[in-house]
């Protein structure tokens, strides 16, 4: 609907990486204690596999991200999210789950270039090294001053998600330290 | 005079000619000079001037331990005071000033400190400057800044245009120093398949090796560092960093790196300095060892310096000093520079080597080359007050009569080598006096040690003390293998072999001659850049000052910008000598980081301008951009504080905003509220104990307002809370507290009650929220359509979900105003067009977008209270009127217990009331209502003070909240208030007349709301 | 700069991606108990050199509160351990004992 506008939706900088605001994303808090029963029924219901700690499991536009010990984020369309919450519902019933929308809490960004990992380091604290890193890792860090979290979706490729107060800020910085000129040549590319 | 050599120079291209200025004078020099080595071949040899006593200075190193040779560098954008010439790499157009004089370098009024400098002598401003008191404000403190602070801070207006950068860095080996040492233990450790950084604050690989000569495998030093280099940059797992200097270590292997990305080519594109933030698991420092000055008589006459300077100026930079040049010395290494300048066909008319017998092979080859040595001999003093004309010598054994005057215009010094232990003392290496070299040295057994407990830095080469080259490469290649082995890789020394000239043992020298008179005294300097000197440090030990630390700070020893690195030793040798107690016993002061200074632009790094901090936008920010709002900062929020009209000033736009708002209509951004869901089958029994109120109680689609309390009892933050469903509630919180509540339920979740079943998410940022506020809001609402929002479906206090204009949107009737209200919460994503939405239907009552201001001019017109106005980490409920949010059928929550304490209970805490001025004025914010009398200090009592205070244009006067003894019964009663200006002397203070009423000025009954 | 292995994700976490929390295993006090096990539980902290048991919150990471053993002089950690518990795990009770053999907590 032409109402959604998402935060900074379709900013771009092209610099060391690209950087660009992904449209409005589809994304809900699981928050669950985790047991072979809650594996196989999320499992069962989304048709992915359970994240092991800090990885992503993905398939086509759906996603499934671990976040914390009881807490997993799930990606897929933004209007797809109703619905869904409605099967877990189904799936779930009376269980102790928190499953919410959070579609509209934060805001996602692609990054794409040969020097990804140069750039992360330049505002990541957490190790970005091609050995401590892999795609299908999740990590959760700071991106300079904000929180972030940043999908690992390939050698040359992350999604990065923030709080959408700070998207601004976000894509500030990363447009900052992608500008040309501060190459670093760190990670090797 | 100093000068450029017909040849020579392997670091410079003379093909290659730099145009540069100094003073405003045009010199050329050649690419690869320094800026001290292209001054010093244009015969500049005085550089500046001293801190305290405005004396000439010249250059006395070559490197990083260089006091003296301090200029501006740059201008407007990108000046920058105390910059060292020699470690500045020359570049074309490069623009250099010196400092710490006036009118001119050659010629400084200031320099009249110098005559005076028996009149300042150790501790001077101390001692001087103390009483009476009143003279600090108008004689001391003015003289004190015209003549305090080193070099000229750049102007306040002007903004550094250079970009900077930080870079987080893991590695397993970190090795610091790119000499031969820190070049061998790269390859040994890369070989052993450790992932090697390497890093060098110079332009070049090497270090002094290739000046220095000998052989390593066969080969000259400096073609052996090529080779090396050649080979480990083909190493995958060996990284290597020139212009990266290791600034300081800490805690766990935390390394700061400091790289001068693009100084020597300014304007190009890129960051100009890049901070490494590194962290590793173990760290190898091959940071070399530093030439320390000998201490006699005008010692700091410019043309006097460290003799490895002067032979790395020949080598690397094809300049020399002087044309005759007389090297003093204790040690065997200051004869390579004699034999360096002899060979370069300049005059070396004497070596004054202080042991009594000289020195060994080295000793043997000057002779040979034709130089007269005389051992046991030394300076009385040096000739010459801008530069050096001769030296008159002396008996080492002796009190300093002349023996002899030799004229020179240049002296090489060299009272031997300390290792540079910085890194290693930075986090917690200690250090072990090894008398036969008179250094501190690295103390293996007490090296640094890490989170597993075993140590994680060690030296390598001469930063361990081992100097000599095949000592150097064989302490190298130990430190590699037991880092890598450290690693988990398995690793054997097999160091390569190296030949030098092997050296006589050095006799330790901390004044020359020993006996020296006082006149001698005054004038030999251990700190060029501070103007400390033998005789301060003596006066310190003889007015007491046993310990080191505290004969630093006394006569400012070593803390200059230099931080000692050629002064600590001889210092606390001098000192060791007058207290009588041996150096290790006097100990050394505390090395801290960096290394060198660092700029605050790397500090900084990209947080600058608008990613100075993080500025949080609500998803109607560009909205009331766009309309002009006035900002108040609320944590990291910006919010509207008004939205002025043109030409409108801010409190009339405020007095509007707040009409409008209590005559038709009014909307307010309330998204930054903080939103938490509380869910699971404990959820109403973990919110009975996070609020003061019964929340477990709450109906399903009710909204109560809560208090939340920390354990001390104090009040934390308010909000309301809304029952969703039976098993989950929504926690609004203050815009500043979201993060910090959310923390803290977490926190009692995970740590004490963690059997209780409770999820909670912070969804503050998953809606927009705007709050609707006026006579009209209904008519509003029912406009947009899609719910039923009237009295009867939706009562005050209540909230109802559903579709307004076609967007999803929960609507809670709460009111925070007075009047009738409702607070609206739509997805985020769709919160920029639901406010157009609600704009543009509301022009029938002309709707007004109102700011923070108006927000809290209506709470206080209800007697609202305001968290962190009224609390302030020291108020409890109890003492705002608040008691009816407390539960009394609870038998706990958080805070309770503590507000049973006594203070707490005690019946004169200062209590929330209403104040009047009695003309109608508005009381300043703050201002306390005096008591009679004064308190132990001396200063006024006081029986209360203004929270909150306002002009309230619905009342047409000025209206406050505040916190009074005894307050709430003593209704109707007059206090004098401090007015804004007051001069807390006088005795008479101008008070402000105020009357207690109720909090409440507006609506008392609440008809408004309830409509 | 300390690191500290977040025992909740797994993670090795730089301080700036912690908060810190105090000291750990404060045993609450509430409505009944005496003025001084208010006083206790409120004010009084040991601050001792050498070991110390505290919090921690992976806030910029997994967000999960843990504890950590640690020295305060040589910052040497002797582990991080869940904050569901009263006691650090015998497994880090015997590498404290290693270093401070007469460590009680509590003491
Ligand atoms: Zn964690």
């Amino acid at each position: 609907m032409s109402d959604v506008m998402a935060p900074l939706d379709g900013a771009r900088f092209d610099g060391l990486v690209t950087v660009e605001a992904l449209p409005a994303q589809g994304q809900i808090t699981l928050r669950c204690e985790v047991s072979d029963d809650y594996r196989a029924k999320l499992s069962g219901l989304l048709g992915l596999a359970f994240p092991e700690p800090r990885k992503a499991v993905s398939d086509g536009d759906r996603a499934l991200l671990w976040m914390s010990p009881d807490e997993l984020l799930l990606l897929l369309p933004y209007d797809e999210v109703p619905e869904m919450l409605a099967r877990l519902e189904e799936t779930f019933p009376n269980w102790i789950l928190l499953a919410v929308d959070v579609s509209d809490a934060r805001a996602h960004f692609r990054l794409s270039g040969a020097p990804l990992r140069d750039v992360l380091s330049k505002l990541v604290p957490a190790d970005m090294a091609p050995g401590a890193f892999v795609p299908g890792d999740v990590k959760r860090s700071k991106l300079a001053q904000v929180a972030a979290g940043i999908w690992l979706r390939g050698p040359e490729e992350a999604q990065l998600f923030c709080f959408r107060s700070v998207a601004d800020y976000a894509f500030r910085v990363l447009a900052t330290a992608a500008e040309p000129g501060g190459e670093v040549g760190f990670h090797g590319t | 005079m100093s000068t450029r050599l017909a040849k020579g120079g392997r670091l410079t291209d003379r093909s290659k000619q730099i145009g540069f200025t100094f003073n405003g004078k045009r010199f050329t020099g050649f690419a690869g000079d320094t800026l001290a080595s292209a001054l010093l071949a244009n015969d500049q040899m005085l550089l500046g001037r001293s801190f305290k006593y405005h004396r000439p200075r010249g250059v006395v190193a070559s490197g990083a331990e260089e006091p003296n040779a301090l200029v501006g560098l740059g201008q407007g954008a990108r000046f920058e005071p105390d910059q060292r010439a020699t470690t500045t790499e020359l570049f074309d157009g490069l623009v250099a000033d010196s400092q710490n004089h006036w009118p001119s370098l050659e010629f400084d009024v200031g320099e009249v400190n110098a005559k005076l400098a028996r009149f300042l002598p150790a501790g001077f401003y101390y001692k001087t400057f103390l009483w009476p008191r009143a003279f600090w404000k108008h004689l001391y403190e003015p003289v004190i800044r015209r003549s305090a602070g080193l070099g000229k801070a750049p102007h306040p207006e002007v903004r550094d245009i250079d970009r900077y950068e930080h870079f987080h860095a893991h590695v397993d080996l970190l090795i610091v120093g790119g000499g031969v040492a820190g070049l061998q233990a790269a390859k040994a450790a890369g070989a052993a398949g450790a992932q090697v950084l390497l890093i060098e604050q110079g332009a070049h690989w090497g270090g002094r090796a290739p000046v220095d000569g000998g052989t390593i495998d066969g080969m000259a030093a400096a073609d052996w560092v090529a080779r090396t280099v050649a080979e480990l940059e083909t190493m995958e797992n060996v990284r290597l960093r020139l212009r990266c200097m290791g600034a300081g270590v800490y805690d766990h292997g935390y390394v700061l790196g400091y790289e001068r990305v693009t100084d020597h080519k300014p304007g190009a594109h890129g960051p100009r300095h890049r901070l490494w933030r590194i962290r590793c698991k173990q760290i190898v420092a091959a940071t070399g060892a530093i030439e320390r000055p000998l201490s006699f008589a005008g010692n700091d006459v410019p043309g006097v310096m460290l003799a490895s300077a002067l032979r790395d100026y020949v080598v690397n930079y094809g300049v020399s000093a002087g044309d005759r040049t007389v090297v003093v010395t204790n040690n065997d290494d200051a004869y390579r520079t004699a034999i360096v300048l002899k060979k370069a066909g300049l005059a070396v008319p004497v070596i004054l080597d202080a042991r009594p017998l000289g020195g060994g092979a080295l000793m043997e080859e000057a002779r040979a080359l034709g130089i007269r040595v005389e051992p046991g001999r030394g300076i009385a003093k040096v000739l010459g007050g801008k530069r050096v004309t001769g030296v008159a010598t002396c008996l080492q054994a002796g009190e300093g009569s002349v023996l002899e005057e030799i004229p020179c215009d240049a002296v090489a010094m060299s009272g031997g080598w300390s290792p540079v232990v910085h890194l290693w003392s930075h986090c917690g290496g200690k250090l072990a006096w090894d008398a036969e070299n008179a250094v501190f040295r690295p103390d293996p057994t007490r090296a640094p040690t890490g989170a597993d407990g075993a140590p994680f830095l060690g030296t390598a080469g001469a930063a361990s003390g081992a100097f000599h080259l095949s000592d150097t490469l064989a302490d190298a290649e130990k430190a590699a293998v037991a880092a890598a082995e450290a690693l988990g890789h398995a690793a054997t020394a097999a160091p390569p072999q190296a030949e030098a000239a092997s050296e006589a043992a050095l006799l330790p020298v901390w004044l020359m001659p020993q006996g020296a008179r006082a006149e001698l005294r005054m004038k030999a300097f251990l700190d060029y850049q501070n103007d400390v000197k033998v005789s301060d440090v003596q006066l310190a030990a003889r007015e007491g000052y046993e310990s080191v630390e505290h004969t630093k700070r006394y006569t400012t020893l070593g803390m200059a910008t230099d931080q000692g690195k050629l002064s600590n030793i001889n210092g606390l040798a001098v000192l060791s000598d007058a207290l009588g107690t041996p150096v290790p016993q006097v100990g050394t002061t505390t090395f801290r980081p960096p290394y060198t200074p660092i700029s605050f632009g790397a500090i900084a790094g990209e947080a600058r301008g608008e990613i100075f901090q993080p500025l949080r936008r609500t998803p109607m920010q560009d909205l009331h951009e766009s309309n002009h709002a006035a900002w108040e900062p609320v944590g990291q929020w910006r919010r509207p504080y008004c939205y002025p009209h043109p030409g409108e000033a801010k409190r009339d736009a405020v007095n509007r905003e707040i009409n409008a708002t209590r005559q038709s209509l009014g909307i307010l951004d309330a998204s930054t509220l903080g939103k938490i869901l509380v869910k699971g089958p404990d959820a109403g029994r973990f919110l009975d104990m996070m609020y003061t109120n019964m929340m477990s109680t709450l109906p399903v689609g009710k909204c109560r307002y809560g208090l939340m309390c920390n354990e001390n009892g104090f009040l934390m933050d308010d909000g309301v809370v809304v029952r969703l469903s039976e098993d989950s509630w929504l926690c609004h919180t203050t815009s500043g507290g979201a993060d910090h509540v959310h923390a803290h339920m977490e926190d009692w979740l995970q740590c004490e009650w963690w059997d209780w079943k409770v999820f909670t998410a912070n969804l503050t940022e998953q809606y927009a929220q705007i709050a609707v506020v006026g006579p009209n809001a209904r008519n509003l609402l029912e406009t947009l359509g899609g719910m039923d929002v009237s009295k009867e479906a939706l009562p005050f206090m209540t909230w109802a979900e559903g579709a307004l204009a076609g967007t999803p949107a929960r609507v809670y009737r709460i009111s925070f105003s007075g009047e009738l209200s409702y607070e609206i919460a739509v997805p985020a994503n769709r919160g920029r067009a639901f406010w157009g939405k609600l704009l543009e239907a509301g022009r029938a009552w002309d709707i007004t977008p109102y700011g923070t201001e108006a927000l809290h001019v209506m709470r206080a017109e209800k007697g609202f209270i305001m968290i962190g106005d009224e609390s302030d980490g020291t108020v409890i409920p109890q003492d705002l009127g608040l008691s009816w949010a407390i539960s009394k059928k609870k038998a706990d929550f958080l805070g309770k217990r503590a507000q049973e304490r006594t203070d707490m209970a005690r019946d004169d805490r200062w209590q929330l009331v209403g104040l009047e001025t009695l003309d109608g004025s508005v009381l300043p914010d703050g201002a306390y209502a005096i008591a009679p009398g004064r308190n132990a200090n001396g200063q006024r009592n006081t029986q209360g003070r203004v929270t909150s205070t306002y002009y309230s244009p619905t009342l047409k006067k000025g209206i406050a909240m505040g916190l009074v003894r005894h307050g709430p019964d003593r209704m109707g009663e007059v206090l004098g208030f401090t007015a804004e200006e007051q001069d807390h002397t006088d005795d008479k203070p101008t008070l402000v007349e105020a009357r207690i009423v109720s909090p409440v000025f507006y609506d008392p009954e609440g008809e408004k709301q309830n409509v | 700069m300390l690191t500290l292995p977040c025992p909740c994700c797994g993670a090795d976490a730089a301080e700036i991606e912690l908060v810190p929390g105090g000291e750990a295993h404060l045993k609450r006090e509430g409505p009944g108990a005496s003025d001084e096990a208010v006083e206790r539980y409120l004010f009084e902290r040991e601050n001792p050199k050498g070991v110390v048991l505290e919090r921690w919150r992976h806030a910029y990471g997994c967000g999960k509160w843990f504890l950590a053993a640690r020295d305060s002089v040589t910052m040497e950690v002797y582990g991080t351990y869940p904050a569901q518990t009263h006691e650090p795990p015998q497994e880090i009770r015997d590498r404290i004992a290693r270093r401070h053999p007469d460590w009680a907590q509590g003491a």
